[in-house]
């Protein structure tokens, strides 16, 4: 009787290994599936029952998670939703999360390491993990200002304010936008109607943030590159004479560069260097690239952060590029910032900065300073120097001349007592029939700059094929200085 | 090792109360405290009335049971918090009842093996026990549905403060009539019949009490809709008759007994239906049927490997979760690691009851303990089976961890039973060579073997 007893045995240790074996299935294999499904609410009450940290600028809760009383215990709140979207990012539950609020996860959520002791004594005491808070470097004032002057006028495009010295982002608007509130929705249907309007094309995409993640031609503001570059490599002086011909043809090609309005540059046969950017003549650009060589121009763009992978502040920065350059006539496009050359908005506000800050490029950062949940500082953020762009000289004789294209420049919104050193640019887009995309980037005071800007208005803004830089980005751009100089004083 | 289950229950009782924010103080210590003193009278009294039972299982019953407290205290605490969410008065909790149940219980399991001192008494009441046993399973279905039905099932008999199930009972009831039956009544299965294919038949009228099992536990699933109970009881009859028999035929004609009656029934009951549904599909009925399926699979899948922690998860999303689907909170919040341990724990208390079936010297001590034993393995293997969709689901409580009284009492009777068996499989033999040999008084209950 003892086989048939042993046989039992061995039929129930089997029965064992079955149940076993379909639990590894299930816990292991299919676990994900199942985590993520989005009729498991587990996922997603164990989120909102964390007190998810704040994201703070100058004292204001830009995103705060608010005890409901309700079994999903926390909602997340945004302040001004739209207007601070690119400073703030999303927090959805069935989309992920976008932005800072991506960026910042590990301390929002409690995770971080910098938050383990504080972590250890929550469990100790029997207190909820609670998340850390993010004080970010973005002033609301100067973000209300540069969200309201694209939106008030229905633009696409993107201001980045950023502090010279530091590398702080003030400000950082993109257009159109969205609210992160309708994401943070505990109904599933908003949730995803939501995420259907604020990615389609339709709606031009409002969920990208133009100023880190798109990248346009920069046009003329890209002479200021082609400058530091001719300066640098010794290639010129301010006072080098280039042409000043209405229009020239391109090096061993057919193809004719002609200037803004067919305009001469100035009223001589040549005209200085100066002269040649306060005018944003494209011929003198075209001949002084070509003079400067791509070599040098590309190390000078390089050292501007142009090309940088992976840049992430903590928000990813997409890399702005100088494009391939075959040839020589190539080089003279690319010079005026025309043809492969594409920049994020961001990366147009460093290279202004740089400028502003004797030739030292700062890194560009978002956050501040890492709270504890109780708001005791953990870790704050150090100013931190990338690389030395140019030399104080060059950047001194970079900024007069942008003081000199600033007096040029029309639009308006012009500063009493402030004097602000600029440059436009009226990017074309390779087809006569499209409006260009217009660019502003300035800093100011001059002599003493506390703030530079970049701003970008898509397709000419409400001005169409007639749009430049000047007359639809800059008043944009001054907008942002005023508010920017005002909230220092 | 009493010790030891103590500690980890403890543990696991404080986890609980840190991860669900309660304020963890002495009284916890001393829950811990009083759970050891519950089971170490348990231990002393089995050390004094079967010496030499086997030290293993007593342990394995204690964590178990431990641990299906500290479950039912966590589910407690989930249905408090949600009462408080929603403004509702906070619910009379489940585990005051249960610690009543589970004392009664202990008392039960001291008292039988104070009666029962030798388990070969229990095979002079076979007949008794069979008859008793049919009548507490058939009693509720001929009850009216007031006091026998609760959520469809006519399997209760409701008294004012508690109601129990009287087919676990009956469980083991019916299974002292079967092991003794087979006893005495064994030879008449190994006769042989008829060649079909190769394989020896028995012959018909030798079939009557095979067919007579098979006829009750499809008349009690018909009559009170109680799957799982059925299906139990026809695994356990089927085995016992195998091992009395060691004929595999008897296994063939009952698993196509058990096919033919299972399409019959499909064929017949909806509940039966929608169950299959759930199972081969529960997101196809998720509103549904497949619910509550569904919801234990999310539950073990958001537990993975490791678990999210002793109240940590939420196992209070799946509907009826402190009885049938209890194994589910420990695959959610203890992951499958957890879940593993407690499937080994179960498997150690399983084996060790098939040891003392094979070490014991009487015919009706292998069967009983075989049978005890096997019931305990193939009743987890049907409700862990059911929870994680390996196998329809059927409905029937994880021994020592569910919540419910019947069960639990039922359950504390067959260790006691088990304890006896295994009290008298490891009595010192009396002579000195390895062999255990029959003393002269048992050489009635052995049999010859007949391979």
């Amino acid at each position: 009787m003892n086989t048939p007893l042993r046989k039992v045995a061995l039929a129930l240790m089997a029965m064992v290994v079955l149940l076993l074996g379909n639990a590894t299935y299930i816990q292991v294999f299919a676990a994900d599936d199942y985590r993520a499904d989005p009729r498991n609410r587990r996922v997603l009450l164990n989120e909102y029952s964390r007190e998810r940290g704040q994201l703070i600028a100058d004292g204001l809760p830009l995103a705060s998670s608010v005890p409901t009383g309700g079994e999903l215990q926390f909602h997340r709140r945004y302040l001004a939703g739209p207007q601070n979207a690119p400073m703030t990012g999303y927090y959805s539950l069935r989309y992920g999360s976008g932005g800072i609020e991506n960026a910042m996860d590990p301390v929002l959520n409690g995770s971080d390491g910098r938050l383990f002791v504080r972590r250890l004594s929550d469990l100790i005491t029997g207190r909820d993990p609670r998340g850390g808070h993010v004080e970010l470097s973005a002033d609301p004032a100067v973000q209300q200002v540069a969200f309201e002057e694209l939106a008030s006028r229905d633009y696409s495009g993107a201001a980045v304010a950023l502090r010279p010295d530091t590398g702080e982002v003030l400000a950082m608007a993109s257009t159109p936008s969205y609210d992160p509130n309708r994401l943070a929705s505990f109904d599933a249907e908003t949730q995803s109607q939501a995420w259907g309007d604020f990615t389609s094309d339709e709606n031009d995409l409002p969920l990208t943030n133009r100023a880190t993640s798109s990248s346009y031609p920069p046009g003329s503001t890209f002479k200021l590159v082609t400058t530091a570059a001719a300066l640098e490599s010794g290639t010129a002086t301010p006072d080098t004479q280039l042409t000043a011909a209405p229009t020239i043809t391109l090096e061993d090609t057919a193809t004719e560069l002609a200037n803004f309005g067919n305009n001469r540059c100035g009223s001589g046969e040549t005209a200085p260097l100066t002269e040649a950017l306060a005018s944003s003549c494209n011929t003198a650009f075209a001949q002084l690239a070509a003079m400067t060589g791509e070599e040098a121009l590309r190390a000078q763009a390089e050292r501007l952060g142009i090309g940088q992978q992976d840049q992430r502040i903590p928000v990813r920065v997409a890399p702005s590029t100088v494009g391939e350059i075959p040839d020589t006539a190539a080089l003279q496009v690319s010079g005026i910032g025309q043809r492969d050359v594409a920049l994020t908005p961001l990366q147009n506000a460093v290279i202004a900065a740089t400028i502003a800050n004797d030739g030292a490029r700062m890194t560009p950062e978002m956050v501040d300073t890492i709270l504890a949940p109780d708001f005791s500082v953990i870790d704050e953020f150090e100013p931190n120097q990338a690389a030395e762009a140019m030399s104080p000289q060059t950047a001194e004789a970079v900024t007069d001349m942008m003081i000199a294209s600033e007096e040029n420049t029309s639009g308006g919104g012009k500063i009493s007592g402030v004097t602000i050193a600029s440059k436009t640019g009226t990017a074309e887009r390779g087809n006569a029939d499209l409006a260009p995309h217009v660019w502003y980037v300035a800093f100011a005071p001059a002599e003493d700059p506390r703030v530079a800007v970049a701003v970008v208005v898509e397709d000419g803004g409400d001005e169409g094929l007639d749009a430049t830089g000047g007359s639809v980005a800059s008043p944009i751009g001054r907008a942002v200085i005023a508010a920017a100089l005002q909230g220092d004083q | 090792m009493l010790t030891f289950a103590a500690v980890v229950v403890t543990t696991a009782l404080v986890l609980v109360e840190v991860n669900q924010e309660q304020e963890v103080s002495r009284t916890l210590l001393y829950y811990g405290a009083a759970y050891l003193g519950l089971f170490a009278t348990g231990h002393i009294a089995v050390r004094m009335l079967a010496p030499y039972a086997d030290p293993l299982i007593l342990p394995c019953v204690a964590l178990l049971n431990g641990l299906g407290l500290v479950l039912i205290h966590r589910l407690d605490l989930a249905g408090a918090a949600e009462a408080t969410a929603v403004g509702e008065p906070i619910p009379e909790g489940l585990v005051p009842r249960q610690i009543a149940w589970t004392t009664v219980a202990l008392l039960l399991f001291i008292g039988l093996l104070v009666l029962v001192r030798d388990h070969r008494m229990l095979a002079r009441y076979g007949y008794t026990c069979g008859l008793v046993g049919l009548g507490l399973l058939a009693l509720p279905g001929l009850l009216p549905s007031a006091i026998s039905e609760v959520n469809g099932a006519k399997i209760w008999l409701k008294f004012g403060l508690f109601s129990i199930q009287p087919a676990e009972f009956s469980k083991i009831l019916l299974m002292i009539f079967f092991a003794a039956f087979l006893v005495t009544k064994r030879d008449l299965f190994t006769t042989a019949g008829r060649t079909v294919l190769g394989m020896e038949l028995p012959r018909a009228r030798d079939l009557a009490p095979l067919l007579v099992a098979w006829g009750l536990s499809l008349g009690v699933l018909v009559l009170e809709k109680d799957l799982g109970t059925s299906l139990l009881f026809f695994g356990i009859v089927l085995v016992l008759v195998y091992i009395a028999t060691q004929r595999v035929a008897w296994l063939v004609i009952g698993m196509s007994f058990f096919v033919g009656g299972a399409v019959l029934a499909y064929q017949l009951f909806g509940h039966l239906q929608s169950r299959v549904t759930a199972w081969l599909d529960p997101f196809s009925d998720y509103d549904g049927a497949g619910y509550q399926i569904a919801q234990s699979l999310f539950g073990f899948g958001t537990g993975g490997l490791f678990g999210t922690g002793l109240g940590a998860g939420r196992p209070d999303l799946i509907p009826e979760v402190e009885t049938d689907f209890i194994t589910a909170v420990i695959g959610e919040e203890l992951g499958f690691v957890g879940f593993a341990a407690v499937l080994f724990t179960y498997l150690l208390l399983v084996m060790r009851g098939m040891r003392s079936a094979l070490a014991v010297r009487d015919t009706f001590g292998k069967l009983l303990a075989a049978g005890l034993a096997f019931t305990v393995g193939l009743q987890v293997f049907i409700v862990v089976g059911g929870v994680t969709k390996l196998i329809p689901l059927t409905g029937l409580t994880a021994p020592f961890l569910s919540y419910g009284g019947s069960s639990l009492l039922a359950n504390y009777i067959l260790v006691a039973l088990l304890l006896r068996i295994s009290d008298a499989s490891r009595q010192p033999a009396p002579t000195t060579t390895g062999r255990p040999q029959a003393p002269l008084a048992e050489a009635h209950t052995e049999m010859v073997r007949r391979e």
